[in-house]
């Protein structure tokens, strides 16, 4: 008898004698062709459970089942497909959208149950337990994504080395919006942002082409999107599901499309003014980078009065005086800190705290006090020859250039030598090198810069990006290397002695550089610019604020909402409490936010509120995990 | 005389698909009939609306079970017609392929369905048992024996599997061997053709009068009106074939009429297994993931000749994901509705399973 059965019919036959034979009945199904489509196999190592299979199924069939067993990691939701296999019509289309392709069919096309209930179920590796073969599995013909990123236009190298016009040029609609069909809306991004960014709901407003949405849904967690937009280190591009097996949705650029794009009067639109009726307390900001911005904003949106002090004659402290005019144009930051101070924040620029006003002094005056002053001091490096003139810090290097790209400073005034080395291999070192690379060639005709770093190529810190565009315009490398002395002859910098950098790190993971003195090499350059780190400048601080504070490593020891350990009326954010990137900073200007407002509910200083109001205020605070996690490897 | 109310189907041998056809008969004389559709998969041309212009691929092969590739090709070709698309050449050839792979399985079945209501089960054994050959075909080149899903916008879903040319020619060079066969059991058969020669009429007025297409048509008028001839689609220009036709259209003649499509049918796909070119068979209707693929704004109606005539979708999109309106043109709509209720009455209630057989009625056209 040629059986085409399953196992449990064959056993049921068998165990109650439906057909008397003598030899027992056999579960033998035909072999299926190779591309069948039958029932589904997952592979869960695999699987980010971004739920698009459960999106494009026609009949509903697919389901998305919370696991919570399976690791929290960014790029990864906790969740798995469960199918009913009473509505699955075997069409595929789950197959062929599936963006890590973990999903696919196999050759095994019976099964039966008595009870319904065993119709749903959640592919696995295996098949009822079994290793089965593949059946139809996806293909480069198939595949319903789009993998490939629309192009984004940039200068060209020879454009750009000579002006400080920005290097990106920006999507237009037309290319913001295929960028944008691009997503899949499954939001494995948002928990890699610090900010928990409404990444997917932005995007599909700009496919939709609703940029007041779009806006309305970034200013809800990032009040600087013009400038994340541009400079964030974009960790949800790593953890976009596309990217799994394409080129990630260009979710920065995107970002930025959204603010290019949006009239100023529009901004108007977006923001909720009753809540400021109800609170009756003032905050101090010290100064305006992005974690003070972000502060400001969100205290003023609750509601309280905010006043920043900037030491400095612009607003926006790393935005406007660290990263370079080519990546982040005055333009932007303007954008983002003009709706900052149209909303009613008052920004008390040239205003240094600490002489034109004490510490002590804003605690009297204020109920409470935001730190936000970044790491602005250059660290150096302590090797023979380090304390000549020539040899500069990053921090004291890029304001000047900065203030130069704006027109401040003269270009006879700038102090920058025909040939520079530039020790570092961080974003701020390429960033360095590449304000000198135009520098030298607008004052000289050309260029001759060397950068030089601990790392190899392969561990280096700076983003690829930086790398490429840094080539192009000329640098040259010199990878692993480990400054020894800065060459000095008539006490006019000759050069750098470096040795080969045999690693970076110890067994235990601790920076711990070993470097192999025979194999040595000899940077000429007139100028040595450091890279190496950043230092904050905390002496505002009074002593006998020290004293009850903790203060490690320039970071001041805070709760999760950036409140300081041993004085209740103070909060940080930004480099001075955990750093590294802006959008850190932003999220801790949110949180801090809300601290600042849960310290002064406790306090009550506070008017009666009303239901409605308190489910406004609910709605402008963050809810989130403290750390953005880590994008899972692929 | 006392009337007597019959009903043929929906669980009947002799009825085609889940649709009944009441009868009120007087003696074994039909007085009055009508179908009675609705018992099959309904709302289809709504469902349609609700769904992407790329899930719709997974519901439209329904409309017509037998034949459902019918139903993609008009599908796709409308939606590349509304996008302005230009598919692979190589997917033009294996659309004919399948088309014509489809019309063979049609009309087997539609043959072996004969076999049911005049006794003669041998035919229908031995229609299926072919038709299952190209089923298996069908599973090898789409992944699916019965719902393909293997035309879709854009070109065909994936390429031939390798090897699968030897598998056709085996299978054609069969049924083009037992083609005499065939017709020995059939239409050649005495006692068949005691139930089907001249009678089961379908005069050229009543074409006209019901708008009847294909072999229905083709049978009566004698003019070979095949929208692959007249309107070719996909590459139907490129290859020979023949549009049998007739001037006197009983059931024999249509019957007669599918055989002979049958030989053509295996000619084309020959030509086309020989003329097919290599290259890619697919390319994306636009930028972007498959579920924000838009259609822009515009109307389209997209014919086919299937197994029982013109098949066509008229499909209307306002710009977005998905189509705003779609209607379908059943081929068999006009005999299966109206016919039954006009043109039925007169005949006698064992003629009934074979009206329906030899006009080539497939219910869920009917109710779509």
């Amino acid at each position: 008898m040629n059986t085409i059965m399953t196992e449990k019919n064959a056993a049921y036959l068998n165990d109650n004698a439906i057909f008397p034979l003598k030899s027992r009945l056999n579960s033998a199904p035909r072999t299926a062709p190779d591309t069948l489509r039958g029932f589904h196999t997952n592979d869960w190592e695999k699987c980010i459970g971004c739920g698009t299979c459960g999106e494009i199924c026609p009949t509903d069939a697919i389901r998305m089942v919370e696991r919570l067993d399976l690791p929290l990691v960014a790029g990864a939701h906790q969740q798995r497909p469960v199918i009913d296999y009473g509505r699955c019509c075997f069409c595929a289309l789950c197959v062929d959208t599936c963006t890590t392709e973990s999903l696919k069919m196999s050759k095994e096309y019976i099964y039966s149950n008595t009870d319904p209930d065993q119709f749903l179920l959640m592919p696995e590796e295996t098949w009822q337990g079994r290793r089965v073969e593949q059946g139809y599995v996806k293909t480069e013909t198939t595949d319903l994504l789009d993998l490939k990123r629309v192009e984004m236009e940039h200068l060209t190298p020879k454009e750009r080395i000579n002006s400080y016009i920005e290097v990106v040029r920006g999507y237009s609609k037309e290319v913001a919006r295929q960028e944008a069909a691009r997503c899949v809306e499954c939001g494995v991004c948002t928990t890699s942002c610090p900010v928990q960014m409404h990444i997917p709901q932005y995007i599909k407003s700009i496919w939709e082409d609703d940029i007041e949405g779009a806006l309305r849904q970034v200013y809800e967690t990032n009040p600087l999107p013009g400038v994340c937009g541009r400079v964030c280190t974009h960790n949800c591009e790593a953890a976009c599901a596309i990217a799994v097996r394409g080129e990630a949705i260009a979710i920065r650029w995107l970002k930025r499309y959204i603010i290019d794009s949006a009239p100023n009067d529009m901004y108007e639109l977006i923001f909720n003014e009753p809540v400021s009726e109800v609170i009756d307390a003032k905050i101090a900001i010290v100064g305006s980078g992005p974690s003070s911005l972000a502060a400001a904003y969100y205290l003023r949106a609750l509601g309280y009065g905010v006043d920043v002090f900037e030491e400095r004659p612009r607003a926006g402290g790393v935005m406007s005086y660290g990263a370079p005019q080519y990546r982040l144009p005055d333009d932007a930051v303007n954008k983002d800190i003009d709706f900052i101070k149209r909303i009613g924040v008052n920004i008390h620029t040239s205003t240094r705290v600490g002489t034109d006003i004490t510490l002590e002094e804003l605690e009297k005056k204020y109920d409470a006090v935001f730190l936000g002053t970044g790491f602005f001091k250059a660290r150096k490096l302590n090797i023979p020859g380090s304390d000549n003139q020539d040899v500069i810090g990053a921090m004291d290097f890029l304001p000047i250039a900065r203030d130069f790209a704006r027109g401040l400073i003269k270009l006879d005034d700038i102090n920058v030598g025909k040939s520079a080395v530039v020790i570092g291999g961080g974003d701020v070192a390429f960033d360095v090198a590449r304000n000198l690379i135009r520098i030298q060639t607008m004052k000289y005709g050309q260029a001759d810069v060397k950068l030089t770093s601990l790392e190899s190529f392969d561990i280096l810190p700076a983003s690829m990006e930086e790398y490429t565009e840094g080539m192009e315009e000329g640098i040259q490398f010199h990878f692993g290397f480990g400054p020894q002395e800065i060459i000095l002859k008539n006490d006019k910098v000759e050069g750098l002695k470096v040795y080969k950098c045999t690693s970076v790190y110890d067994q235990d993971g601790k920076f711990n550089p070993q470097f192999d003195p025979t194999k040595g090499a000899f940077l000429e350059g007139e100028q040595v610019y450091m890279s190496i780190g950043q230092a904050p400048d905390l002496d505002y601080i009074p002593e006998s604020l020290k004293s009850v504070i903790k203060i490690e490593r320039g970071k001041l020891n805070t709760n999760s909402l950036g409140q300081v350990e041993g004085a209740d009326w103070l909060f940080a954010g930004g480099d001075i409490k955990m750093g590294p990137d802006i959008i850190t900073a932003v999220a801790d200007g949110h949180r801090a936010a809300q601290g600042i407002d849960e310290y002064l509910y406790g306090k009550a200083k506070k008017k009666a509120t009303s239901e409605y109001y308190n489910e406004l205020r609910n709605a402008i605070k963050f809810n989130t995990p403290d750390l953005a996690l880590k994008p899972k490897k692929h | 005389m006392r009337q007597m109310k019959l009903f043929l189907g929906p669980q009947h041998p002799g009825m085609h698909g889940n649709a009944s056809v009441h009868l009120f008969v007087d003696g074994d004389i039909i007085k009055r009939s009508y179908l009675l559709p609705g018992m099959l998969h309904r709302g289809f041309e709504k469902a349609m609306e609700r769904k992407l212009w790329v899930n719709n691929i997974s519901l439209i092969p329904r409309v017509c079970v037998p034949e459902p590739d019918i139903n993609e090709m008009a599908y796709a070709q409308g939606a590349e017609k509304l996008l302005k698309l230009e598919i692979p050449e190589r997917a033009h050839w294996i659309r004919m392929i399948m088309l014509e792979l489809a019309r063979i399985s049609a009309h087997l079945m539609s043959y072996g369905g004969l076999g049911g209501p005049t006794g003669h089960y041998t035919l229908m054994y031995h229609a299926h048992a072919d038709r299952n050959s190209i089923l298996d075909i069908f599973e090898k080149i789409s992944g699916a024996r019965v719902y393909h899903q293997y035309i879709v916008i854009g070109g065909v879903r994936q390429d031939l599997p390798k090897g699968i040319e030897k598998d056709i020619n085996a299978f054609l060079d069969d049924l083009e061997s037992r083609y005499i066969e065939y017709r020995d059991l059939g239409i050649e058969n005495p006692s068949v053709i005691a139930r089907i020669k001249d009678t089961i009429m379908l005069p050229e007025e009543v074409v006209w009068e019901l708008g009847v297409t294909g072999i229905g048509m083709r049978s009566a008028v004698g003019k070979p009106y095949d929208l692959r001839k007249v309107m070719p689609y996909a590459r139907y220009d490129q290859v020979e074939f023949e549009v049998p036709t007739s001037t006197y259209s009983d059931a024999r003649s249509r019957v007669d009429i599918k055989l002979k499509e049958l030989v053509q049918s295996i000619s084309i796909i020959r030509q086309c297994l020989k003329k097919m070119p290599e290259g890619p068979v697919r390319v994306k209707p636009s930028r972007g993931q498959s579920m924000r693929w838009k259609v822009p704004k515009g109307y389209v109606y997209s014919p086919v000749e299937s197994s029982r005539g013109e098949f066509g979708y008229y499909m209307v999109s306002d710009g977005g994901i998905n189509p705003y309106r779609i209607g379908v043109r059943g081929a068999s709509y006009p005999q299966g509705l109206l016919g039954i209720e006009k043109y039925m009455p007169g005949t006698r209630i064992d003629d009934c399973a074979l009206w329906v057989d030899t006009m080539g009625i497939c219910s869920p056209e009917i109710d779509r």
